[in-house]
């Protein structure tokens, strides 16, 4: 039985005087505020906030939460974002007192520990990344994409080649990659998918100049599939002069396996939420590292930390477009990364990457005697399936089967993306799921097509709402609470 | 194996049964080519079993200074607030860390929810209209005003602001400005350490003045003037706020503000060397198609039940692509949740007193600072919980390091902030910052620590000549 009272809005719980937080006394050596400030810049009271006690706050912020599914609690099969499991060490030692608690602009010589720590974060990215210059600031994925087409810029700028205006990104990609480009200040061209899912070659020659600055590649991309003709992609890239940049969502698939380095890539980001277990938080904070070529190293945004005798130090990079953020970076985030990629080490990570493919590869044979697959018998650590003959032949939409599945007890898989397959339904188990789990979400999924009617048209019954009406939120929208509203 | 993987032996033979192939070499090899597959193990530290890694971490936090260890005076846009107990319960609930984006609003209404009763606190306590559900930190969010503003004022470049404005923030706007034809003028504050001389460099080009209240320095700004000079100029007014600010001062949508842009760290986020932390932004309501980031809307289910859903999302990069209004798809919920905790804990009252401790306490110490003989109060005129200090002996880097080793951080050296902050003309100066968690005692205890400081360098430079 839910607790309706404790989730009404905690506005709604206010009462005049009722009180959660009390501080000491003022010194009584002090001068009235009155005294202080000028009367011009004072306010008659403070803001209209809730008035609750501190139980009210438990109580509402603790049944609140029963509201969400989390890792922590479901299956999250959500392609392309890697919910993997969130490791508990990983909170309690980026919480230690000397981590958690250190400000930003402490001197080098006091925070030695963490310097130390990012130091070798930043020597692991590049090692994994095989792309050995690292910039830890960038807040999120799309930042990082961001700051490295501002690093690309400065590099043509550089070399006198300012008409590289033009990005190139694949259709399949994510729909922050065009969006970057557009913000750093670059024009964008989609570059066509072939019927195999992979970069259509012909396509991308058409569209290589010499005004192509960067070309925005996912390998593995968002079909899950490796694209085997990547090598070939840099070469025909870099000799138009341009550069790679590879989205690094993916990266689950490959560690230990292949390196963006290796594999022609110039620059990219990592998600440390998706590939290293930062927990996702709801929708953030995440963090977006970026690693590039050595010859792009001098423009990274700083600081960065160099090896200063037996200590540490940041400085900004010689040629630095400058700061994305302010102070060093999602530190808290970073460190959850530096503790997961030791906990497995050298030999560990490529185990990740193939225990993430074998749970894909394995939730593919399962899943494809039910829904189309329409892009290869395998794949790396997710695939794209399609509703589009359920939809035709049963009304049964890739939204139905989304909204179904949480009465299953799964979350959703990520529905409608890639964009390039009708009806898509993108499934990625990740490496930290059973096989048993697997095995019930594909016969969850068997149950649902089997079904029909109201059970399908006015899924989810068990959630504490039912799907909400996005057009009326969108067209009048309420973004606030207000008062006997 | 050392980690968080399920399969054994006997099930990965089984899987690979079921999909029918030899190995997973094989599947592996069937997709990435030989040639493009690393030939040796990556070059890392061995595998760590928790207890040994915990141990490390243990003994390269101790290497650390942290507000744990020592007495924090230092600011300049991070502040050592206290957060109450409630505050980390509640954040280290999985289903609030361990969630996703809440795009399957069924089974996301604790995070909506928690998002549309931050954008109303935000709205509360900047006096505008609208607030999505946060930006990366204070000064992404700076520039992300700016960004709405030149796309909202038609066919004008140029953003006036100030050097009392926190200069990584102008960092920031510089970097992400190199993208888009837009002329950033910053002018040079005056000797009281306010930005009034940038009302002169409004005119009719500009599309935004961007200034922060309280600034830098901590001092007061003339926010309604400077507002309304920009709006007979037909520009839009942005400033940088402190959130526990307005438990005292009136808010930017009272002054005239149009975009509100703040650093929520101080609303019950740790100080974490920087990061994560929380950038606010509100906007009156003509802008709000203009707001990058998440926005969490309510509206009804198919059963009639109130509800909160993800809204406006046309504006955003996974539907717009090309044409999107900005790259961001994430918000920082967590802390975001964390400040809405704070704020119901702390409610109207608590932050008024917040603030009221920080502005009596700030002014306790510029009373010590003033009466010594080696600082100056660079500024006279009143404060909020942060001034600046003159050394005259101009070691301040020296100064900070000796204090930091008697147990107290004593404050920021601008030129520690960023590189030729305000053209230099406070290399010799540093920042403190007076939250409510000092005491008397405290501030007793720092101005000992620098007396002695001052000691040890009359004796250095005793030695040395």
């Amino acid at each position: 039985m839910r607790n309706q009272q404790a989730t009404k809005l905690i506005f709604e719980m206010s009462r005049p005087g009722r009180r959660a937080h009390h501080l000491p006394s003022l010194p009584e050596s002090a001068e009235a505020i009155s005294e202080l400030l000028p009367a011009d810049v004072l306010a008659d009271e403070p803001p209209p906030l809730p008035e609750v006690a501190e139980g009210d706050v438990v109580r509402h912020f603790v049944n609140l939460s029963t509201l969400n599914m989390s890792v922590d609690t479901h299956f999250y099969p959500l392609g392309s974002c890697t919910m993997k499991y969130n490791p508990k060490r990983n909170e309690r030692m980026a919480s230690l007192a000397g981590i958690g608690d250190v400000h930003p602009l402490q001197r080098d010589g006091t925070v030695g520990g963490v310097l130390q720590m990012m130091y070798e974060l930043q020597d692991m990215l590049g090692e994994i990344s095989g792309l050995p210059g690292v910039s830890l600031q960038p807040a999120a994925g799309a930042h990082g994409e961001l700051t490295a087409l501002l690093v690309a810029a400065a590099y043509f700028n550089e070399r006198g080649e300012s008409q590289r205006t033009v990005v190139l990104t694949a259709d399949s990609a994510h729909g922050t990659n065009p969006a970057s480009a557009q913000m750093a200040g670059f024009s964008t061209k989609a570059v066509k998918s072939n019927a195999d899912g992979l970069v259509d070659l012909e396509d991308l020659k058409s569209k290589l100049n010499d005004e192509t600055a960067v070309f925005m590649l996912t390998n593995p991309n968002t079909l899950g599939l490796f694209d085997s003709q990547v090598g070939e992609i840099a070469d025909l890239v870099h000799e138009a002069g341009g550069l790679i940049y590879l989205d690094g969502a993916n990266m689950n698939a490959i560690l230990g396996i292949a390196r963006p380095g290796d594999f022609g890539a110039d620059l990219m980001h990592f998600n440390p939420h998706k590939t290293f277990s930062g927990p996702h938080g709801g929708g953030g904070p995440g963090a977006g590292p970026i690693c590039v070529r050595d010859f792009l190293a001098d423009y990274l945004p700083g600081p960065v930390v160099v090896r200063d005798g037996d200590g540490y130090r940041c400085q900004a990079p010689s040629k630095s477009i400058g700061r994305v953020r302010s102070f060093f970076g999602n530190v808290g985030v970073l460190v959850r990364a530096y503790i997961y990629i030791r906990t497995y080490g050298k030999e560990g990570l490529r185990k990740v990457s193939e225990d993430a493919v074998l749970g894909a590869n394995y939730l593919l044979s399962k899943v494809r005697h039910i829904l189309d697959v329409p892009h290869g018998d395998r794949c790396m650590h997710e695939f794209v399936a399609s509703a589009k003959r359920l939809k035709k032949d049963k009304h049964l939409t890739a939204m139905d089967i989304a909204k179904r599945l949480l009465d299953y007890g799964f979350h959703a898989p990520t529905v409608y993306f890639p964009l390039v397959v009708e009806e898509a339904v993108m499934v990625e188990p990740t490496e930290t799921e059973s096989k048993e789990t697997l095995d019930a979400f594909a016969q969850a999924l068997f149950r649902i097509t089997e079904e029909s009617g109201d059970l399908i048209d006015e899924a989810p019954h068990s959630t504490k709402i039912s799907r909400p009406d996005d057009v009326a939120a969108a067209r009048k929208p309420i973004l606030k609470w207000s008062e006997g509203e | 194996m050392k980690g968080y993987l399920f399969h054994t032996d006997d099930d990965r033979r089984e899987m690979l049964r079921s999909i029918g192939a030899e190995s997973i070499d094989e599947i592996i090899d069937g997709q990435v080519p030989q040639a493009l597959q690393m030939q040796r193990p990556l070059d890392l530290p061995p595998a760590a079993d928790e207890m040994s890694l915990e141990a490390e971490l243990r003994s390269l936090a101790a290497k650390n200074c942290s507000v744990a260890s020592h007495i924090c005076f230092m600011g300049a846009g991070a502040y050592d607030h206290f957060i109450p107990a409630v505050v980390d319960e509640m954040a280290s609930r999985g289903e609030y860390y361990t969630s996703y984006t809440p795009y399957q609003a069924e089974v996301s209404q604790g995070n909506l929810q928690v998002m549309f009763e931050y954008e109303t606190m935000v709205s509360q306590i900047s006096g505008l209209d609208v607030s999505n559900a946060s930006l990366y930190d204070g000064g992404s969010a700076a520039t992300e005003a700016v960004l709405m503003a030149l796309a909202s004022v038609k066919k004008r470049h140029k953003v006036v602001t100030s050097d009392a404005v926190h200069p990584q923030y102008l960092e920031i706007l510089r970097s992400y400005l190199v993208g888009i034809e837009a002329e950033l003028v910053v002018v040079e504050s005056d000797e009281s350490g306010c930005s009034d001389p940038l009302i002169d460099a409004i005119d009719d080009e500009t599309a935004c003045v961007l200034i922060q209240h309280p600034n830098f320095f901590g001092r007061l700004e003339q926010v309604q003037k400077i507002a309304d000079t920009a709006h007979e100029k037909g520009a839009l007014v942005i400033q940088s706020f402190d959130p526990i600010s307005v438990g005292l001062l009136k808010r930017p949508g009272d002054l005239g503000v149009d975009i509100a842009v703040a650093e929520g760290q101080s609303l019950g986020n740790p100080l974490a060397y920087g990061g994560p932390y929380l950038g606010i932004i509100a906007c009156r309501k003509e802008l709000m198609r203009r707001m990058p980031g998440r926005i969490a809307g309510q509206t009804i289910d198919r059963r009639g039940n109130r509800c909160w859903v993800l809204t406006l999302q046309t504006r955003e990069q996974h539907i717009r692509r090309e044409k999107a209004t900005s790259n961001i798809c994430s918000n920082q919920t967590l802390l975001a949740l964390r400040a809405t905790v704070y704020l119901s804990l702390l409610g109207p009252q608590g932050l008024k007193e917040t603030a009221e401790h920080c502005v009596v306490k700030a002014n306790l110490a510029r009373d010590r600072f003033a009466a010594s003989e080696r600082f100056e109060l660079v500024h006279s005129g009143p404060v909020f919980k942060e001034f600046l200090v003159r050394d005259r002996e101009a070691d301040v880097t020296g100064l900070m390091r000796r204090a930091a080793a008697e147990g107290v951080l004593a404050g920021v050296p601008v030129s520690d902030v960023a590189e030729g902050a305000c053209g230099g003309r406070y290399d010799d100066c540093f920042l403190v910052a007076v939250t409510e968690k000092r005491t008397e005692t405290e501030l007793d205890r720092l101005m000992a620590v620098l007396d002695a400081a001052q000691v040890a360098d009359s004796v250095h430079l005793a030695e040395t000549v």
